[in-house]
């Protein structure tokens, strides 16, 4: 099934294909830097006292989490236009990514902080600590331990995730494929070209969030 | 003017629903098959047979470390290559079957793993054949940690077959599209195609959510 694949097409555009590379990898880091962000504030609301903060973290997570991506990157892509905001289809895409993986950040890190017991909340009160306090010295130290494995999962799916750019023309890896199998109609060389880079890089994750999770999580010890 | 639009968003609403069709049949059709192969594979890599475990490691691996786009493509371009001749509904069903497979593989072999080793050792000495163990011991009690993340897997790929509005296939996302480039005011068309889909996911996710609370309670820790 491989015999006339040819290997000169692929060696001749690797340039092309490098460059999808690099491209592919800045929007993650890029998207999965901002998603933190909005990921932490999103949590804060939806844990928030005030009934407005919690009722708007609320709508954005669910309504993030069931749409799916595509059509979150057609409602930027096709949206901010009419309402007068141009910017770069690159950007256009960046903030759907950012908008999307945040909501599911939200829900990771709400996990984490609510995976600590009461108990330990509550000694931290009677010890006479303060909110900040109780977050810095108890929760946090364990809620990160619990958060770092499902984040680097969700930076994979991201990764995949970005793919889909290439349908609003954001030229990244996928849409290397689709230049190659257009310019000189070679969609296997083109796509297994791509799927081979894309399997790197997930190896590269996998490995990592496999290594996290023996490492950070701490073990309960009786 | 956008009163005028919303006027003509009702006039071809039942295009949407029929994309709403187009999306529920593709989906309906992928996670079905997709959890007959997945459940079939999930039982033979908790099995440890080495023969399986190879093979169905690798395919998972790829499925779940390249986009979905990627995946499309390859089946829509890639397969009539080696002379299997497919149109874009069938190469979408298959697509999605395909990613069901592999998510639904994982689901089921790590629920099965979960089951504790002494009800292997008693429904073995019970003199039960190794179908019957399964059938009768070990897969009803493995259900309840697979039905949780299964149902999650559905909402995922319902969103996902969005995707396989890239091939042509007519269905939701797709009739978004093709209605924007006639009704430039693509905020109030994606935010009705997410309302539609938000429609079908969100039950689907409480319902997630229901079954993890309810199926966690009867669980005996010791």
């Amino acid at each position: 099934m491989l015999e006339g694949f040819n290997f000169r097409i692929i060696w001749e555009y690797m340039p092309l294909f490098l460059e999808g590379l690099r491209n592919t990898f800045l929007i993650s880091i890029i998207s999965i830097f901002l998603a933190l962000i909005v990921g932490v504030i999103a949590c804060g609301g939806r844990l928030s006292r005030w009934k407005f903060l919690r009722g708007i973290s609320i709508i954005y997570i669910e309504s993030i989490r069931s749409t799916p991506l595509l059509v979150q990157i057609y409602f930027f892509y096709f949206g901010l236009p009419t309402l007068g905001i141009r910017i770069p289809e690159i950007q256009t895409g960046i903030l759907a990514l950012m908008l999307n993986s945040g909501a599911y950040i939200a829900e990771i890190v709400r996990a984490g902080i609510t995976s600590v017991p009461n108990g330990q909340i509550e000694a931290g009160m009677s010890s006479g600590l303060n909110y900040f306090q109780r977050m810095r010295f108890i929760i946090l130290p364990q809620a990160i331990g619990v958060t770092v494995p499902p984040l680097l999962g969700q930076a994979i799916v991201l990764v995949k995730d970005s793919a889909l750019l290439s349908l609003i023309s954001v030229m990244e890896l996928t849409r290397c494929g689709q230049v190659l199998t257009s310019e000189r109609f070679m969609p296997s060389e083109a796509f297994f070209t791509v799927a081979f880079l894309y399997l790197c890089i997930y190896f590269c994750l996998k490995y990592l969030a496999d290594w996290s999770q023996k490492r950070l999580i701490f073990k309960e010890t009786y | 003017m956008i009163a005028d639009y919303f006027q003509r968003l009702i006039e071809i609403f039942p295009f949407f629903l029929k994309g709403l069709w187009m999306t529920a049949i593709v989906s309906c059709l992928g996670l079905i098959f997709g959890t007959i192969f997945g459940f079939i594979m999930g039982v033979l890599r908790s099995q440890k047979v080495r023969l399986f475990n190879w093979p169905i490691g690798i395919f998972v691996s790829v499925i779940r470390g390249t986009p979905f786009v990627v995946q499309i493509f390859i089946v829509f371009f890639i397969f009539p290559e080696w002379g299997i001749q497919l149109n874009a509904f069938s190469a979408a069903v298959l697509a999605l079957t395909i990613l069901g497979t592999a998510f639904i593989c994982e689901i089921v072999a790590g629920g099965i793993k979960a089951v504790p080793k002494g009800q292997w050792e008693a429904s073995a000495s019970s003199g039960l054949s190794i179908v019957k163990q399964l059938r009768l011991v070990i897969i009803p009690q493995a259900l309840r940690t697979i039905l949780p993340p299964l149902v999650g897997q559905y909402v995922l790929l319902i969103k996902d077959s969005s995707v396989v509005s890239v091939i042509g296939v007519v269905e939701l996302t797709r009739v978004g599209w093709l209605t924007v480039v006639r009704i430039p005011e693509g905020l109030m068309v994606f935010s009705l195609v997410g309302i539609l889909y938000f429609v079908i996911s969100y039950p689907l996710i409480r319902l997630s959510n229901g079954l993890e609370k309810k199926l966690s309670v009867g669980q005996i820790s010791l």
